[in-house]
């Protein structure tokens, strides 16, 4: 069943949609939309590491974007610039460390549309398996760190003053991040994961009124894109990360005259 | 009685520094089970700050803080939720906690709110919110309660009942409390104990001994001490232990 590329393309895409849909939702409460793209624009460098190195791109890209948020957080706390700033700092200067570094391996030659946009034809069965193993590691420990994740994201003195820990959640969750990224790089591409994260999550907030309705929809927004997006790839021939974030905006727009009837019903 | 096991949070000699700054020192207090320890002083003394002190959300503090209790019920005295988030009052009590409906109904139904229960916490008026906020703190059974002025934005009756109500939370849970408020009347009439701040503590005691205090008169002024005065009474009767009321 797993010969046929579009298959497996199909079963990634599935894959990741249920990693990004919670994962989404806490990046849009926790407004991490510029920290997910940071991560994800150090991911090039990981995946020229994995070149390099001949090491699997999945687990070097977790790797470097990993070691990326370890220093984000050292660098918040030794100086005083504000954090876009030095979140600009960190994705660009990653992103062109990468890059000159790829200049330096001409003995491979690089998709590099491929990197920053994904590559249906890219994903193998081992991929599969990092993306469905991974996957599900990622949403166990989001379930065991959900409390306090989420009381410290409504309020981060009343979970601390309640004993739920919040520091260790965030950092667990900074991992989570790196992880999510490293696990959907060859299906969404560099350049869209955060889109692939925090689309889908803000459709479902039009329509929720309860963060449980919130991350389920937000599931099945990402479910519908990647379906969407990978057969509508097929019928166009366009590549497959574009699609399936395209996709996501087509139903986003679709949530906002939801938005709409409930304000009318509200008047 | 006094046991070392009724103590639940205890400061020893406690400050907090911030940007070179004291916030407040030298803050030395016990919270015991069942009874209420309130702090009171101006803008600023570090009323707040020594309650962050006690629940431990200041971490690089001077001086010791031992707590004994993990079960603690907070109202902070200024919240800011994030409205991106989709959040009703009902999934607001279950925050920090998993505790069942029926305890979720019964503090709602006790701070006056029930009916708010499905409604958006984005939504709610700030007397409102102040009500779910206290609902929270006390629907999770607490050992330790800290409310930093906890009726801020309630109408007067509601105030009048809400104290009540914590006085009688402190009774039936036997839960320790530690209240910031600004209201005198209160602290005379549900206080065992009262810590006037200022930067350092000015002077602490029972209420009287407080406001019987020359450092307190200079903080507050004549008139205060004498709102206070206006409550002593002698007490003629005394509460047997199930409640009865028994003339001296």
């Amino acid at each position: 069943m797993f010969d046929d590329f579009f298959v497996r393309a199909l079963f990634a895409g599935i894959g990741i949609a249920f990693v990004t849909g919670p994962l989404g939702c806490f990046v849009v409460w926790r407004r991490l939309s510029y920290f997910g793209d940071t991560l994800a624009h150090s991911a090039l460098l990981g995946v020229t590491m994995a070149y390099t190195l001949d090491l699997n791109i999945a687990i070097s890209v977790f790797l470097i974007s990993s070691v990326i948020a370890l220093i984000l957080i050292q660098l918040q706390k030794k100086t005083n610039l504000p954090g876009d700033a030095l979140l600009g700092l960190l994705a660009h200067s990653s992103l062109a460390v990468g890059l000159v570094v790829i200049g330096f391996l001409t003995f491979i030659r690089f998709d590099i549309m491929g990197l920053l946009f994904g590559d249906i034809l890219a994903v193998t069965t081992d991929d599969l398996l990092i993306i469905w193993i991974g996957g599900a590691l990622i949403l166990l420990v989001l379930k065991l760190i959900w409390k306090p994740l989420f009381a410290s994201t409504v309020n981060y003195e009343l979970a601390e003053a309640e004993g739920l820990n919040p520091d260790r959640a965030k950092a667990i969750f900074t991992i989570l991040m790196a992880a999510v990224i490293a696990i959907s790089i060859k299906m969404v591409g560099l350049l869209l994961i955060t889109g692939m994260l925090i689309i889908p999550a803000a459709m479902a907030r039009n329509i929720s009124d309860s963060p449980q309705k919130m991350v389920l929809f937000s599931i099945i927004g990402g479910l519908l894109s990647v379906v969407l997006g990978l057969y509508s790839s097929l019928e166009f021939n366009t590549s497959s990360g574009p699609s399936i974030i395209a996709a996501s905006l087509v139903l986003f727009i679709l949530s906002l005259f939801k938005i709409k009837q409930s304000i009318k019903l509200k008047n | 009685m006094r046991t070392e096991n009724n103590i639940l949070v205890k400061l020893h000699n406690a400050g907090f520094k911030q940007n070179n700054k004291w916030l407040v020192e030298g803050v030395s207090l016990t919270v015991e089970k069942g009874k209420i320890v309130t702090l009171i002083g101006p803008n600023g003394s570090g009323k707040s700050t020594t309650a962050k002190i006690a629940l431990g959300i200041y971490k690089n503090i001077e001086g010791n803080v031992e707590k004994y209790t993990n079960k603690v019920g907070y109202v902070p005295q200024k919240i800011s939720i994030d409205w991106t988030l989709p959040l009703r009052v009902c999934d607001f009590m279950l925050l920090t906690e998993s505790i069942s409906e029926k305890d979720i109904d019964e503090a709602l139904s006790l701070t006056g709110v029930i009916h708010l229960k499905n409604k958006n916490l984005g939504n709610l008026s700030g007397g409102e919110f102040q009500r779910v906020l206290i609902a929270r703190a006390i629907s999770k059974k607490p050992e330790l309660l800290v409310l930093d002025e906890p009726v801020q934005g309630v109408d007067y009756t509601g105030e009048i009942a809400l104290y009540e109500l914590i006085k009688n939370i402190s009774d039936t849970l036997s839960c320790g409390i530690l209240l910031i408020s600004h209201d005198l009347h209160t602290v005379m009439t549900a206080t065992d104990h009262v810590v006037c701040l200022n930067g350092h503590v000015c002077c602490s005691g029972s209420p009287m001994d407080v406001a019987k205090n020359n450092e307190y008169k200079a903080l507050f002024g004549e008139k205060a001490s004498q709102i206070l005065t206006v409550y002593e009474h002698k007490h003629d009767h005394v509460h047997s232990e199930e409640g009865e009321i028994k003339k001296n």
